[in-house]
């Protein structure tokens, strides 16, 4: 019953796609129904699939090796839960804020279908042909719908680096299905021979997979395709490329190593290390932005970072034999997975409210929105206090699980490991958490408070209806997940079960139950503290702020984002140098004068493009072979044939 | 295998040389559309039993081999006015001693080469290496795009003969498909250095390829 539901959602997700290509506009007006209708049926399967048994649903393929077989397995329908409830909101969002009047109105909705449809195919493929061959479709519509406003140079780019890198990373994924192949003989998902993690096939495959995943998953050093990616889509897209195409490449970290019954401790090392780079780094960076949805995307990095350290933990732990430290970081990584997709989705939409209202992505451009639109800064608010980690909201139980894990190494036995959790993951996510907070105090502060800073921004209009309904069922998830997650925990327990076979996830329940005292009591203080700061305030008179000796309030006085994240980014600017463009020598009489400053991503613009030039000038060489004339090729395949032949001989 | 077959090789060689040694275009596609009767009559000297669907696909082959390719590249001639092939990369006495040192290398190879029985005293082997190197050799010592295509033609009557050598009938037919194939391939060589030329497809143009 769970697999056909799920199959229907993900086909009527097609259908709403292929809708948007037929002639006409009563087609055009099915496309949100049919997505809202997929999402309510696929919502509906993976409540059965994390309750009930895995289901599997198997069709004819004419592909060889391939099935079309899709598995709902718990495991599956927790990773598709987010994917059917962001699609069906991001669908709704997208009736107004990408209207049919639009330009590409029937592009962006034919793809968001596809894209949608083809990620629940990933995460239910049981057939490895399948997986490839879905993961491929997502690829290709995710890079159509990058390219959406391609009259734009800097769209085009994003999409063109969209696509090769994902396609670099398909071919490792290609290499790791083949040695699972080699390994199992079987092109399904299948465990694993005992013992092979320590065979040259078992380490080929995690280096491999770490690769590929973390090139799909945007882990640091891997990120180079996603800031550009996620700022160049419409903001739906954003939100469903930010919130579950990049777990994808988590899922399939996850769907691995489960195949595996043990894991060598470098691997899990490494994850532990590249997320904590990913986390710390990638908050950094989002704090030096200052292009909204940029400074969203690499927050995602961020939260990959935690997600992957989390699960970094959850290996090491397991590996030493840790298992309730392991359980409770498995549960953690996995619960902000979730978490994740719904805050960050919520956060895009808002910023895509904002960009509809002001036409601009500029932060340094908006300003003064809250009065104007006081849904989209509410809506904006809760998600920017979700992803901080901060109580009520979901974004503190996962992390708090994680946080929770780490400092369980203290207790564990023989822990010469451990001093890496107590000492390297517990400050990293402090640090993580109090970085992301500044971050959302820059980004909240100068959209919503203050003074408009542009004409645009000063006559902004609240957004249509159909946008901020759309927000209403993330923020609604992200409040319930934050106050009661004990609902959660037969679901994580199963889950966790999944993902890594033969953990004991009894202290589970406990530390959710700690979680949800520690949100509750934050909700009642600030209930209190709003009442007594109401109370106080009607007693007293009210008179406008100092203002310095400066007669009236301009706009331009006030803090720019980038003025109010100096301080903290010139801390990693060893990791980040700026470019930063300023008069050098001011003459006595000042002529008009600039400033500008930048932060250039560290991997991609100083490493990746400069090396990728090199190989270029290199490559320049090779040219003296390329004559035009056709007798010169056709002799050095006759040669190349010819050497061939007698090595092969020999 | 009978005798005649093997005669109708042996012109095959023969012919191979002429193409190579000769300067005029119109004789090299003549002895082209030569070879191509003749390998299309191969079969029926190698198929025991004179069946319709044989006698179909001789008259096919022959009729695309010796009558269609040729007049196409007749016409190409008539409309380029190109009739010798001037200034080779390889001179016609080195490319003809080049073409029998690797007849007699193909001989020489298809002895050391673990054939089935029926096919060992057979010059089918030999016959067809060394046309695909005489194609070979053509194709890369001459500078006109007609000598090319004869080229390419040469190279699949070697890739025929080949063919034949592979039992039964039914891969014959996989003979005339290449030749279609190479049909094909001829006019997209002829269009595709035009194009490159001019960048246009206008084949007035093609007469500028004089030199």
């Amino acid at each position: 019953m769970s697999a056909l539901l799920y199959a229907t959602g993900a086909l009527l997700f097609v259908m709403s796609g292929v809708a948007a290509l037929l002639p006409g506009r009563p087609a055009l007006r099915l496309t949100p129904l049919f997505m809202v209708l997929g999402a309510i049926t696929g919502l509906a399967s993976c409540a059965l699939g994390m309750t009930g048994a895995a289901r599997t649903l198997a069709l004819p393929w004419l592909i060889p090796g391939g099935a079309l077989t899709i598995t709902v397995d718990a495991l599956s329908a927790f990773f598709a839960t987010p994917v059917f409830l962001l699609a069906g909101a991001g669908a709704v969002f997208a009736e107004r804020y990408w209207p049919l009047d639009r330009r590409s109105a029937r592009h962006v909705r034919a793809f968001f279908g596809v894209l949608t449809g083809a990620l629940v195919t990933v995460l239910a493929a049981a057939n490895t042909i399948l997986f490839l061959a879905a993961w491929e479709v997502v690829t290709i519509a995710a890079f159509f719908l990058v390219a959406t406003e391609h009259e734009n140079q800097a769209s085009r780019q994003s999409a063109w680096l969209y696509l090769a890198a994902s396609h670099v990373a398909m071919l490792a994924l290609f290499a790791v299905i083949g040695l699972l192949h080699a390994s199992t003989e079987s092109w399904a998902f299948e465990a694993l021979p005992a013992g092979i993690a320590a065979l040259p096939t078992g380490r080929a495959i995690f280096a491999l997979a770490l690769f590929g995943f973390g090139i799909k998953s945007g882990l640091m050093p891997f990120h180079v395709w996603l800031p550009g990616a996620h700022a160049a889509a419409p903001a739906h897209v954003s939100a469903v490329m930010s919130g579950v195409v990049v777990k994808m490449g988590i899922y399939g970290f996850i769907r691995v190593i489960s195949l595996f019954d043990t894991v060598p401790v470098a691997f899990g090392t490494t994850l532990l290390v590249l997320g904590i780079i990913s986390s710390v780094l990638g908050v950094a960076l989002a704090l030096a932005q200052h292009d909204l949805k940029r400074l969203l995307a690499y927050h995602t990095i961020e939260n990959i970072g935690i997600i992957v350290s989390g699960l970094g933990v959850g290996l090491l732990a397991r590996a030493h034999g840790a298992s309730w430290i392991a359980a409770l970081a498995f549960a953690g990584a996995l619960l902000h997975v979730w978490n994740h997709g719904l805050f960050k989705a919520l956060l895009f939409l808002s910023a895509g409210s904002v960009i509809h209202a002001t036409h601009t992505r500029e932060i340094d451009r908006t300003g003064g929105l809250a009065r104007r639109m006081p849904h989209t800064a509410l809506a904006f608010l809760i998600g920017a206090v979700a992803i901080c980690g901060l109580p009520p909201l979901n974004g503190f139980v996962s992390e708090l699980l994680i946080y929770l894990a780490s400092i369980g190494g203290v207790n564990a036995a023989g822990a010469d490991w451990s001093w890496l959790l107590v000492f390297g993951v517990a400050p990293a996510l402090a640090l993580t958490g109090a970085l992301a907070l500044a971050c959302f105090v820059k980004a909240f502060g100068a959209i919503f408070l203050g003074l408009p800073r542009s004409e645009r921004a000063a006559h902004a209009n609240e957004s249509p209806v159909a946008m901020r309904v759309a927000m209403v069922p993330l923020a609604l998830a992200c409040a319930a997940i934050g106050l009661a997650p004990t609902l959660l925990a037969p679901i994580l327990e199963r889950v966790t079960r999944d993902a890594a076979p033969g953990l004991t996830s009894a202290g589970l329940a406990h530390m959710l139950n700690g979680a949800q005292s520690v949100s509750i009591a934050t909700v009642v203080a600030v209930a209190i503290a709003f009442a007594i700061v109401s109370i106080l305030a009607s007693r007293r008179s009210s008179a406008p702020t100092w203002d310095c000796g400066y007669a009236t309030a301009a706009p331009r006085a006030q803090y720019t984002a980038s003025s109010l994240a100096q301080s903290i980014a010139s801390v990693f600017s060893w990791a980040m140098p700026p470019d930063v463009h300023s008069p050098r020598k001011l003459p006595l009489f000042p002529e008009k004068a600039s400033f500008g400053s930048h932060v250039p991503d560290p991997v991609l613009d100083r490493a990746l493009l400069p090396a990728i030039r090199h190989a270029m000038r290199l490559a320049t060489l090779a040219r003296w072979a390329q004559g035009g004339r056709v007798q010169f090729y056709l002799v050095s395949i006759g040669l190349t044939l010819v050497v061939l032949l007698v090595w092969s001989a020999l | 295998m009978p005798p005649i077959a093997d005669s109708i090789l042996i012109i095959l060689l023969l012919t191979n040389f002429f193409i190579l040694g000769t300067a005029s275009l119109r004789a090299a596609i003549r002895v082209i559309a030569l070879q191509g009767i003749l390998l299309a009559l191969l079969p029926l000297f190698v198929e025991t039993h004179l069946t319709f669907r044989l006698v179909a696909i001789v008259a096919m082959t022959a009729g695309i081999k010796g009558l269609a390719i040729p007049s196409f590249l007749f016409k190409a001639i008539r409309d380029v006015h190109i009739h010798h092939e001037i200034e080779p990369y390889l001179g016609y006495i080195p490319s003809l001693f080049l073409c029998a040192v690797g007849t007699a290398g193909a001989l020489l190879f298809a002895d050391q080469l673990p054939l089935a029985i029926d096919h060992r005293s057979s010059l089918f082997v030999p016959a067809a290496l060394a046309t695909l190197l005489a194609g070979f050799l053509v194709l890369t010592t001459r500078r006109k795009a007609i000598s090319q295509v004869a080229g390419y033609l040469m190279l699949e009557n070697g890739i025929y003969v080949f063919g034949l050598l592979l039992y039964q009938s039914m891969l014959v037919e996989v003979g005339v498909l290449l030749d279609l194939v190479v049909g094909i391939f001829v006019m997209g060589i002829v269009l595709n250095h035009i194009q490159r030329e001019f960048s246009s497809l206008d084949t007035e143009k093609l007469s500028s390829l004089r030199e």
